[in-house]
């Protein structure tokens, strides 16, 4: 069966956003959230048997905003998608066994998918279809990512990762140090735009001569991490005040720079002239304006999906299962597991 | 009706028909695996609407036991049960799954399931009715209110996993049998009560805590000097 723009109800609870969104082909139709995030603020991360609780209670009700949002029935969907993997094991077993139950009740088939290639294929609700080959740079509080695209239906090539921690937690410690709430991405963001990111100079993890052999596409963000908390620890030592918002733009910067420079690089290695952007850091408005200042120089071009695509939603689920659909792909069988560390190269079960 | 209940090892899945003075079981899998309710649940509801013919749009209501038991399983029946709710605009209604385990048995028992860590979820029944809620406990620590109870008999695993520090002879029931949940809801089936939402019996407050007082990054060598000068970074 190939239906050319499959009407697909996407399901995602990788971690704390619980989201249900539909699509026709490459349209969006409703992209419904509900976050735990609140829950999570006190302990400065995601803890997961919370995520689990609120993903249990809230997915019924995510459900039906999204079939009002979009207009449509159970009995209309082609498809049912669902985030089978990365993410938390249980957290992603709520939304496993409620898109089971959901595919079973209607009848309708369903597509268990990759949470990191449905951030990719996010972006062809704003930009219509990726041309392929294309690199992709995931970043969020749980993955770091460089990834080449040739054919999203098959399968991506990782080229690195994050060897330490993802760019999103760095984020969410630093901010901690700052005593900014969690998540740390939009405070950050936000002082940033008041601070001199030239007036601290920070670490670029895994940029030196060596490293650029050895991990030329991997990123480190660790060290940056600690040499923040060495700065601010020595400036409130001394008595001085920390200016918070240069500290915040300064590290959003070296964040950024590493970023950006090592994805341009893996686009030119490649001869690759398409980047997309995809996870909650992909959301940071210095990480869009520097990718596409240096993408400019060599004629790449750079897809960031608006900032609610690039957090985690039910949306990018429904995309990804609906060009999995649309390329022929068969359905899962009912016994997949969640599998909490999927590999890239599995973008469905 | 369909009947689903994961808080235990029995990943269960039934189909039963509501009389109006029976209920009767029309088809059952249970599956024992602790670790894999989210691969075996669905696929045993799919075969015991197969093989009894049914179609998912043919229920008329959906049960499932609420607990207590290990969360993450648990979870995987209650999620099940609510999309099949809102899937089929059906009504769905809770049992405890103690108490599926309690119907079954007469005089006073215990009825004490595997809470992991070496705990157990456990209540006690006379002549089949509660006559405790549900809680959480270390068996050692329960033995005694068992006494003052007067328990003679105990159904369940975890009354047989603990049967030495219980001091009570377990009898031959592990599990929940599904026809005893569609039984405990076959009144609330008959009178059309309407649809409950399925509040899962955790009796245990998520593992988390809330983080100290940020680790020094300097050294205390750092941290004295620091007074006087900053470390490397500044411009």
């Amino acid at each position: 069966m190939t239906i050319t723009e499959p009407l697909v109800l996407g399901i995602e609870s990788s971690c704390d956003e619980t989201g249900v969104g539909i699509v026709r082909g490459h349209t969006l139709l409703a992209d419904a959230l509900a976050s735990s995030v609140d829950e999570h603020a006190r302990f400065g991360g995601v803890v997961p048997e919370v995520a689990s609780r609120a993903h249990l209670e809230a997915l019924v009700p995510t459900l039906h905003r999204a079939l009002d949002e979009a207009g449509v029935t159970l009995a209309d969907i082609d498809a049912i998608a669902v985030t089978a993997g990365p993410g938390l094991a249980g957290a992603l077993l709520v939304g496993v066994a409620g898109a089971k139950g959901l595919a079973l009740a209607a009848e309708k088939p369903i597509y268990g998918v990759n949470h990191l290639a449905a951030h990719v294929a996010v972006d062809t609700l704003e930009h219509g279809p990726l041309p392929e080959p294309a690199i992709a740079l995931l970043v969020s509080g749980g993955h770091s990512s460089l990834l080449r695209v040739d054919n999203l239906a098959k399968g991506v090539t990782p080229l690195g990762a994050t060897i330490d921690d993802a760019a999103g937690e760095a984020f969410d410690k630093v901010a901690r140090l700052l005593g900014m709430p969690f998540p740390g991405g939009p405070p950050i963001d936000r002082a940033a735009r008041d601070g001199d990111p030239l007036s601290i100079s920070f670490p670029r993890g895994l940029t030196g001569p060596r490293d650029l052999v050895e991990h030329r596409f991997d990123f480190s963000f660790s060290g940056l991490k600690t040499a923040v908390a060495r700065w601010v620890e020595a400036r409130e030592r001394s008595g001085e005040p920390v200016p918070v918002n240069d500290v915040a733009a300064a590290f959003q910067d070296a964040v950024c720079d590493v970023l950006t420079m090592k994805a341009i690089d893996a686009c030119r290695a490649e001869g690759i002239e398409t980047l997309v952007l995809g996870g909650g850091v992909a959301a940071n408005s210095r990480l869009k304006v520097m990718a596409a200042e240096r993408a400019a120089k060599y004629g790449i071009t750079v897809r960031v999906p608006r900032p609610k695509l690039c957090t985690d939603n039910g949306a990018m689920v429904a995309a990804l299962g609906s060009h999995l659909v649309a390329a022929g792909a068969r359905p899962s069988k009912l016994d997949f597991p969640a599998d909490s560390a999927m590999p890239l190269t599995v973008v469905g079960v | 009706m369909l009947v689903v209940d994961t808080a235990t090892p029995a990943v269960t899945a039934a189909l039963v028909e509501v009389g109006s003075d029976a209920v009767r079981l029309v088809g059952a899998r249970a599956a024992v695996d602790g670790r894999a309710h989210g691969e075996l649940l669905a696929p045993q509801v799919d075969a015991v609407l197969a093989e009894a013919g049914v179609k998912p749009r043919d229920l008329g209501a959906v049960v499932a036991g609420v607990g207590p038991g290990p969360f993450t399983g648990l979870r995987v029946g209650l999620m099940t049960a609510a999309v099949f709710q809102a899937g089929l605009g059906i009504p769905a209604y809770g049992v405890c799954t103690l108490d599926a385990l309690g119907a079954r048995t007469g005089g006073k028992a215990l009825v004490a399931t595997d809470a992991r860590r070496r705990e157990v979820y456990w209540a006690v029944y006379a002549d089949g009715s509660p006559l405790t809620g549900p809680a959480v406990d270390k068996p050692a620590d329960i033995a005694d209110r068992l006494t003052t109870y007067g328990v003679t008999t105990a159904v369940g695993e975890g009354a047989q996993r603990y049967a030495d520090v219980l001091g009570i002879t377990p009898g031959a029931a592990l599990y929940p049998d599904p026809l005893a949940l569609a039984e405990l809801a076959a009144e609330r089936i008959r009178a059309k009560a309407p649809t409950e939402p399925l509040t899962p019996l955790y009796l245990r407050r998520p593992d988390a805590v809330e983080p100290a007082a940020r680790k020094a990054a300097l050294s205390p060598a750092e941290q004295s000097e620091a007074g006087a000068k900053l470390p490397a970074g500044r411009r």
